[in-house]
């Protein structure tokens, strides 16, 4: 038996190379062993992981607990929806397109009509009354998005409280929701032309009630999350990503604004009459995810003060249409309920069956055949929670989209994943993740 | 599988039937297993205060597949994640069950197209189908309720393998769905 | 809008429905000066910058108040460095594939949607490259956030970039054959079972053009 010298500076066991260090040889011995690669990792944490915002597979290169490497890979949920829809009439159209980005399906259905209502220029023959109900639903789901951002983020990051606050919110802006259009998610409510039908008599004032009691509820995360030690600790200086970086990935949205550029195309690039809405745009200048948390709380309360003032003008626009006034495009049939619970109101069957001649003719092809749009190409882009949110549409003068692609902010915003975890450790690639907030229907599509 | 399996059938079988049935239904773990827009409603019931589901001792949704019983396949399955969802379910330990929650999941929903699986009962086998796009937090409680009167009556042992002959035998002798002739026939 | 009206059928006046959809070919010729609001400078700009502009740009289409530049794909990397550095065009919003199978010799588009932030401008490039030969020089160099749109558009048209530092599929599974959203790629539904009928996949089905 050979002599054992326990404070040799190394010695070989059976396990490898044992090294013994005291004081000041650490950073020697640290750079000593760096040079040597055996003891890199490689991770995946699968398309099926609790903390990996959806059906996102990130191949991670390890060296103990510190990220050398990071890869995204996608294309779990991918559903073919663009070809899909080349097979499907305009209107139809917007029942894919709301299945897109699952969190926001009102901000994908007014990307697509926007960009079919430019390609018909009838952009500005929308009725007001649509646009205000329009502004209105998309920034209700903007705090459906955010709560579900706020909610699962917290999750990974180990905090379960805030999930149950932030889906409590959401089942008041989900009712609110089913009240208007009938479902609570995926709704195809927005159409090419408007709106699918009117607000139901009684909405306003139960919308206001909601606004009061989100305002009140919104101070429970709010008190537990921000200026919390722990909190901070876990997500201050985590998922670094500056101007410079985010203008080459092409990242919008909440990461972007976490730079300190205000850049919101509600803002800059205004459209369904934002521009006559008072709000401001939130930024932060830390580019960490603790920035972009703190941007998405506070957008929650501009989205309330927009909601209040889209309340306001339609109580002053009570009666207006909903739809564009153009008998040829407009979608029929105001769908009040009709007398068995289903379809069209019994007003509309007496117009078409007794009255109008035309009006039978119009429902019957635009359901059937649907509107002819004018070729072209165009790109209509708009803010969605995560960022900016753009359809281009290709039309051959037919009855059905010739090409339809998505620019979704998720797809771009995480190819950040590897800037903003390499070097970092793995619990940090979590936080990064989810101040990105991904959602995986939108990047698959 | 177990000492019950063993067990002669006779009142002594059908007793432990009942027991095991009820412990069984008692305390389903879900495995998350949410893909897309169902999963957004299969976290309403997991964790908001008004469709509860730990009501029932299932909100532990455990992350291992180890460790659950129940898969609730809540989402569209693309033809790149379906390799992945026939080994989460391989590894999951027997008793399970899955539910395939939603259109997608059922059939293939609104999306008839070559990227994804027109119903995950290509993949694995399926107890319950609960159709809807997305299912209401209600819906999923139900059928959540009816899984778990399924389970009640699940049979064990020599009971089990009876059952299992004549399911086989009725789905032989099965009319396909086109041969069938409705109510115009 | 044409003299027939929103309805009603056009060119052979089959209105059954069972001739299928049949893809026209993409409209020519180049929009005339003035272009309008901001397009002008941009044009302006672009030409002072670049000398070469009559050899690289081939069209440039103002539609709808949007300006599409169709770009030579040789020129293609100069002429985005330009736009880029010197007219401050500092994000790309992707690559979007577009498949015309009527367009003989240019079949296949890629449409690059720019951003500028300091100007708030918008404009569009377009490449057409032909079926035969579907080469596109990579833009990853110029602007890093389109690594991932390019390998969607290989995925999804076939158009192969060259200088991608890992141009592999990322929608469809890795040893997917084919390219799906391409017009030749049938949508690959299954025919839906009642009883005693049947309703073919979308693709299939008798369609209105």
């Amino acid at each position: 038996m050979t002599t054992f010298d326990p404070y040799a500076p190394s010695r070989d066991t059976t396990e490898g190379t044992v090294y013994s260090v005291t004081g000041g040889d650490w950073d020697s011995l640290v750079q000593e062993i760096g040079s040597t690669k055996e003891e890199r990792v490689v991770v995946n944490m699968g398309p099926q992981h609790p903390s990996t915002h959806g059906v996102l597979r990130l191949v991670l290169e390890l060296e103990g607990e510190t990220v050398t490497e990071a890869r995204a890979g996608i294309g779990y949920l991918h559903t073919g929806i663009e070809k899909n829809m080349e097979y499907r009439s305009w209107t139809q159209g917007t029942t894919f397109v709301t299945r897109m980005d699952y969190l926001a399906p009102l901000f994908n259905e007014t990307a697509y009509c926007l960009a079919i209502e430019k390609l018909l220029g009838i952009t500005n023959d929308v009725p007001e009354r649509a646009s205000v109900i329009r502004v209105m639903m998309m920034e209700l789901n903007r705090i459906s998005s955010h709560m579900v951002a706020l909610g699962t983020g917290a999750l990974e990051l180990g905090a379960i409280s805030p999930m149950f606050f932030a889906f409590r919110e959401r089942e008041i802006v989900l009712d609110i929701f089913e009240m208007i259009s009938g479902l609570r998610m995926n709704m195809a409510y927005v159409r090419p032309g408007g709106v699918q039908q009117d607000l139901p008599a009684g909405a306003i004032p139960k919308i206001r009630d909601a606004v009061k009691l989100m305002r009140k509820n919104f101070k429970d995360n709010t008190t537990l999350l921000v200026g919390n030690s722990i909190w901070m600790k876990r997500t201050q200086g985590i998922g670094y990503l500056d101007l410079a970086g985010c203008t080459t990935l092409g990242i919008t949205g909440p990461v972007l604004r976490s730079t300190g550029l205000p850049w919101d195309l509600r803002k800059i690039a205004p459209y369904s009459g934002y521009e006559n809405y008072n709000f401001d745009v939130i930024t932060a200048d830390t580019c960490d995810v603790y920035g972009r948390f703190l941007i998405r709380m506070n957008e929650l309360e501009q989205s309330l003060r927009i909601i209040e003032q889209a309340l306001d003008k339609l109580e002053k626009l009570e009666g207006a249409p909903v739809m564009v006034a153009d008998k040829k495009i407009a979608w029929p049939a105001q769908l009040a309920l009709g007398g068995d619970g289903l379809g069209n109101s019994l007003n509309h069957i007496r117009e078409i069956m007794g009255t109008s001649m035309e009006s039978l003719i119009h429902h019957f092809k635009l359901v059937t055949e649907g509107f002819h749009v004018p070729a072209g190409q165009v790109y209509a882009a708009i803010e969605s929670p995560r960022g900016e949110l753009g359809a281009h549409v290709v039309s051959d003068g037919g009855t059905k989209p010739y090409r339809m692609h998505f620019r979704e902010p998720s797809f771009n915003n995480l190819q950040a994943t590897s800037a903003m975890s390499e070097g970092g450790m793995i619990a940090d690639i979590i936080g990064a993740v989810a101040s990105i907030d991904p959602v995986m229907g939108g990047v698959d599509r | 599988m177990g000492l019950e399996e063993k067990i002669p059938s006779g009142f002594v079988l059908t007793t432990v039937e009942k027991l095991a049935g009820y412990m069984r239904k008692n305390s389903l773990w879900p495995a998350t297993f949410g893909l897309a827009c169902c999963a957004i409603e299969m976290m309403a019931v997991g964790s908001a205060a008004k469709y509860d589901i730990s009501r029932f001792g299932m909100e532990v949704f455990r992350a291992s597949p180890r460790q659950a019983d129940l898969m609730i396949v809540a989402g569209r399955v693309s033809n790149k994640m379906a390799p992945v969802l026939r080994q989460i379910y391989d590894q999951m330990a027997a008793p399970k069950w899955v539910i395939a929650m939603g259109a997608c999941a059922s059939s293939g929903g609104m999306f008839n197209n070559y990227a994804i699986v027109q119903g995950v009962d290509h993949v694995v086998p399926v107890d319950i189908y609960l159709p809807g796009c997305p299912p209401r937090p209600e819906m999923l409680l139900d059928a959540i309720l009816k899984l778990h009167s399924k389970i009640y009556d699940e049979k064990l042992g020599s009971n089990r393998a009876d059952i299992i002959k004549e399911v086989e035998l009725a789905a032989m002798n099965a009319k396909p769905t086109i041969e069938m002739k409705g109510l115009l026939a | 809008m044409s003299d027939h009206g929103m309805f009603g059928a056009r060119g052979t006046g089959d209105t059954s429905g069972y001739g299928g959809l049949a893809p026209t070919a993409a409209s020519t010729g180049s929009s005339e000066r003035p272009y309008g609001s901001y397009f002008d400078d941009v044009a302006d700009d672009l030409e002072r910058a670049y000398p070469l502009f009559s050899q690289a740009i081939e069209r440039v289409v103002v539609d709808r108040g949007e300006l599409t530049l169709h770009v030579k794909r040789e020129k293609l990397v100069e002429v985005c460095l330009i736009l880029r550095d010197t007219l401050k065009f500092e994000m790309c919003m992707g690559v979007s594939g577009v498949h015309y199978p009527a367009d003989a010799g240019r079949e296949l588009h890629a449409v690059y949607p720019l951003l500028s932030l300091t100007n708030n401008r918008r404009i569009r490039l377009e490449v057409s490259v032909p079926d035969s030969d579907a080469h596109i020089p990579t833009l990853v160099e110029v602007w890093a956030g389109n690594n991932w749109h390019e390998r969607e558009t290989f995925d999804m048209f076939g158009i192969i970039f060259d200088g991608h530092p890992g141009l592999t599929r990322i929608l469809m599974p890795d040893d997917w054959q084919g390219h799906p959203q391409r017009k030749d790629y049938a949508l690959g539904g299954i025919p839906v079972e009642y009883k005693g009928a049947t309703t073919p996949p979308p693709n299939e089905r008798r369609a209105y053009k």
